[in-house]
């Protein structure tokens, strides 16, 4: 067993012959009150013991919210009106997505190897045993829906490349974000195949007040009620006697 | 100004949210209906979450209702006996509703019957009224003098008891009856059912207008707490931050509402609610009809 280790380390060396060394603008991004999107910078260099080869090198760096299943609901029109028909349920699909590559997405890697590390975004949703004729339409659908608000971005020629060695892009969040660690990855390819991984994790956290508010309401959720109820009472009476002042002078 | 609340998740600008509660407001202290019917597609159509935006109003509509009620309570148009009994009413029916409710779920397509009968309901109730006020305005102007007390079949009813503030004699069964009724469809529909009962109280049971409207108030105040709680203890879906900026401009905007209720007619502030009530279920009508822009639609999974 240890032979075949070693044995496996030697010939897996030579293939992470490059190196990616990474750097984030923050790495973990905080929820506050105020909290109206933000842009993470990524940025990074290729280490490498030997020559820059002829094939071009090209970087692919993705972003990944936590996944949650989602139901995708269609509409058709019956005795004139329009219901919701079919529902298909996918398993996993990612909160936020976000890929960026430094070249033209055919140029930069093969479908089987897309198909292997997932990374476009129809890679990314995971809807295996859908029970629909087509479940394409449903994840298609699923990611025209979450691109038009920003959640999901495929953003080609994104990644600024240097020298085959420097590299860096911005990804912007979106504000209205889910908790949890976003994956980070970037991947490195050369002649469409990919001969470096690394990843990294982003924390997203609600802090101060949100996650005091948050945590309440998960762990205390009948004194968190009546606490509403108190406010609203509170605000209607206040309301009334403030107005039951302003008449009377 | 940006503001993220901490249950939506998501991050909107306050002053439209206290813009859309002062709206709001207003409508609730003017005609005694909580505004959740109007509110739920605006939150809706922001961005909010549906479940987030469905309890949430409820306890925004809590403090709306009750700057509302404390308004009409000193113009001494709130009848506690008649709200008390269509109180109780309202909760047994609520608890009728939420069985309805559930088996209409077990059958399936709960949202299309629930739109339907909105439509149905909320055009009949809307229609009736439009042209009755539209009678009652012509006549005044006519110069001919209202009758109001009309002797039908409800004054025959046994349990009689008197509300003193409605100026009524009748037997609690009606009131009873409009409550339970207004209760099933309150589950079932998801709302106060402020613009439902407020006819009833009008047409069925001959309440005098000004006081129907602080009468419904005060019941609507103990329906949507319950809710409420409800929410807040099964779903965990009550935003606070999107609750306290919804009502900060809803419980304003309710004073503004009394005062200007107080300075219209009967018969105008009739024909402004079947107005309003017209104008939903058209909303709600062409939703249905309409061939939508997108006919994809995401939602959590295992929800309904």
């Amino acid at each position: 067993m240890r032979l075949l280790l070693t044995f496996l380390l030697f010939f897996a060396l030579p293939l992470k012959a490059e190196e990616v060394v990474l750097g984030l603008s923050q790495d973990t991004i905080s929820i506050d009150a105020n909290f109206s999107g933000s842009e993470i910078l990524i940025y990074g260099a290729i280490k490498r013991e030997t020559e820059i080869p002829e094939e071009l090198l090209q970087v692919i760096i993705t972003v990944a919210g936590p996944s949650q299943p989602v139901t995708v609901r269609k509409k058709d029109r019956r005795f004139g009106i329009w219901v919701n028909t079919e529902a298909v349920e996918v398993d996993s699909a990612p909160s936020f997505y976000a890929v960026a590559t430094s070249h033209e997405w055919p140029l930069v890697i093969s479908d089987t190897e897309d198909l292997r590390h997932k990374i476009s975004v129809e890679r990314a949703i995971r809807a295996v045993g859908v029970a629909a004729d087509d479940p394409q339409r449903f994840t298609q659908a699923l990611t025209r829906i979450r691109t038009s608000e920003d959640k999901y971005q495929q953003r080609d020629f994104e990644v600024n490349l240097r020298q085959q060695t420097l590299f860096d892009t911005a990804i912007k969040l979106p504000a209205n974000l889910t908790e949890g660690a976003y994956k980070t990855r970037v991947f490195l390819t050369r002649n469409k195949e990919v001969i470096s991984v690394y990843e990294t994790e982003i924390e997203v956290r609600k802090v101060g007040l949100e996650r005091w508010l948050f945590t309440l309401s998960r762990q205390q959720p009948l004194l968190y009620g009546l606490m509403s109820l108190a406010i609203a009472i509170a605000a209607g009476w206040g309301a009334s006697a403030a107005f039951q002042i302003l008449r009377r002078r | 100004m940006q503001v993220y609340l901490p249950i939506a998740e998501v991050s909107v600008n306050a002053f439209l949210l206290l813009g859309l509660g002062g709206l709001v407001g207003v409508l609730s202290g003017m005609f005694g209906v909580g505004g959740g019917f109007l509110m739920t597609p605006l939150l809706f159509f922001i961005g909010i979450p549906p479940a987030v935006a469905v309890a949430t109003e409820a306890n925004q509509i809590v403090a709306s209702s009750f700057s509302g009620v404390l308004a009409h309570f000193k113009r001494r148009t709130v009848d506690l006996r008649m709200g008390t009994v269509l109180l109780i009413g309202g909760l047994v029916g609520a608890a009728l509703g939420v069985v309805v409710f559930n088996y209409l779920k077990s059958v399936g397509q709960v949202d299309l019957l629930v739109k339907l009968c909105y439509v149905v309901f909320l055009g009949v109730i809307g229609g009736l009224m439009f042209v009755e006020s539209l009678n009652a305005i012509r006549k005044t102007n006519a110069g001919v003098v209202p009758k109001r007390k009309k002797h039908n079949w409800i004054h025959g009813l046994p349990f009689k008891m008197r509300f003193r503030t409605s100026g009524l004699y009748i037997s609690v069964i009606p009131p009873l009856m409009v409550g339970v009724c207004v209760g099933i469809l309150a589950a079932i529909m998801g709302v106060g059912g402020g613009f439902i009962m407020v006819p009833a109280m009008i047409y069925l049971l001959g309440m005098p207008t000004k006081v129907v409207v602080g009468t419904s108030l005060f019941q609507i105040i103990f329906v949507t707490a319950f809710t409420t709680l409800l929410h807040a203890t099964t779903n965990f879906t009550v935003d606070i931050v999107l609750a306290v900026l919804l009502l900060v401009g809803g419980v304003i905007g309710a004073q503004f509402g009394a005062v200007i209720g107080a300075k219209l007619k009967a018969e105008q502030l009739r024909i402004l609610l079947a107005l309003m009530v017209i104008g939903v279920c058209a909303k709600l009508a062409l939703d249905l009809l309409l061939m939508p822009g997108e006919l994809y639609s995401l939602g959590a999974a295992g929800g309904h």
